[in-house]
């Protein structure tokens, strides 16, 4: 395949991880910090940031080592802890740079990285890049535009759950029961950019 | 010895005291019912809304997150006096890896379709919130045998929750369960297919947490 080629389907792999096939609304991953941090619309862009952050240079990382090291040792079953290591290092090591070169940086998302080792929604992706053997390029499509579907969600489901706070909710549904309700509702209005991308 | 006076019947204390005589009867209770994982502490839902549209998916990807939480937490427990305090959330994140690349060789050897049904799901067990929380929070400061059991009826509150939940999608949504046909599911009933797409589940699983919930604060009255 040659460069250009590849280059679009990288962006149409990106959009699709955007909005047809949101990781959050139709993967679910991702969901337990989606409903613990999505109270503030600071604080989730702040995750939001983050997660688009780690997720485009941990996919790429994870692609290097899946290729290039696991297959041709013929090691692939141990992916999941190659990826695990890889990506709590990686967010390790950001934090420290942060820490070292930009305090202000550091002070808005150095908070929320050691929350995304566990957010299922990276090694999600990792994983279903592997799955999917996607090309070098497509895979920085995919890892950004998965980072940026899911920030796109929690951003806006924290702006609805701001609005929601004066509403008078039953006493069994508030917390996770609504959000988890609205989700569903974002998850439908989502569903209305299937078809958009047919025939690619 | 004088047998207790009326007052002293009537007081919560002996049932409590009871309950604290029994670690394992509370664990048990714990993990069912009051700290049910999935309705209490919403925890571990990422990985599996995924695989509730069907009931067999959900049975399998149950039994294997069961299987990898209860020897995580064992494991985690035998090991908590080695392990260094500030690397243990590491440690803990490879023991369960262990249990999971079992899990996953197991089924991609003996039931190929399963494991390629399940995808990705299989892997993240590993960041699934239910083993991490249950390893830190009991099987780091309690003996094996108990955190075993804690770590076998987490995953079998969960389990069960997600079984319902899967029930309900593929019933109403498909007509169907483990793949036959229900007899007046499969004919008579207009089928909601938007049970079966994502956002089915997020309205099945709001839904059962409220019904829960809403049981749950009735008897427990103060209970946060």
């Amino acid at each position: 395949m040659n460069v250009t080629a590849e280059l679009w389907q990288a962006l149409v792999v990106c959009f699709a991880a955007i909005f047809t096939g949101n990781i959050l609304l139709t993967t679910f991953l991702g969901m337990c910090s989606f409903l613990a941090v999505s109270r503030e619309v600071k604080a989730s862009v702040g995750l939001g940031l983050a997660v688009v952050f780690v997720m485009t240079f941990t996919t790429l990382l994870n692609w290097v080592a899946y290729w290039y090291v696991l297959v041709p040792l013929k090691l692939e079953f141990y992916r999941f802890i190659l990826f695990i290591i890889i990506i709590a290092t990686f967010v390790q090591f950001v934090e420290m740079v942060l820490e070292r070169y930009s305090p202000v940086l550091y002070q808005n998302l150095g908070i929320f990285l050691p929350l995304i080792t566990v957010n299922c929604a990276i090694l999600g992706a990792c994983l279903f890049m592997v799955i999917r053997s996607y090309t070098f390029l497509v895979t920085v499509g995919y890892g950004f535009g998965s980072g940026v579907g899911w920030m796109l969600a929690i951003v806006a489901m924290s702006g609805i759950r701001q609005k929601m706070s004066v509403a008078r909710i039953p006493k069994g549904l508030q917390g996770p029961g609504i959000t988890l309700i609205l989700a569903g509702l974002m998850a439908l209005a989502f569903l209305g950019f299937t078809g958009v991308l047919q025939g690619k | 010895m004088s047998a207790p006076t009326e007052r002293e019947q009537a007081l919560p204390k002996p049932r409590a005291a009871r309950r604290k005589e029994s670690p394992l009867r509370k664990a048990v209770l714990e993990g069912l019912w009051h700290n049910n994982p999935v309705f209490r502490q919403i925890l571990g839902i990422c990985s599996s809304l995924a695989v509730t549209n069907l009931v067999l998916n959900t049975l399998v990807m149950c039994a294997g997150l069961t299987w990898a939480t209860a020897l995580s937490c064992w494991t985690v427990s035998l090991l908590r006096n080695w392990t260094p305090h500030r690397i243990r959330m590491m440690v803990q994140t490879l023991i369960m890896a262990f249990y999971v690349i079992l899990v996953d060789l197991a089924l991609k050897a003996y039931w190929p379709e399963m494991s390629k049904n399940l995808g990705p799901y299989v892997g993240l067990i590993i960041t699934n919130c239910i083993i991490m929380g249950r390893c830190e929070a009991f099987a780091r400061v309690n003996p094996p045998g108990l955190s075993l059991i804690d770590g076998l009826f987490s995953g079998i509150g969960y389990s069960m929750i997600l079984t319902l939940v899967a029930v309900i999608r593929e019933l109403l949504g498909m007509g169907t369960i483990l793949g036959f046909p229900v007899p007046y599911f499969s004919t008579g009933w207009d089928k909601w297919i938007i049970l079966v797409m994502p956002p089915g589940a997020f309205f099945t699983l709001a839904c059962l947490i409220w019904l829960f919930r809403s049981i749950q604060s009735d008897p427990e009255g103060k209970k946060p």
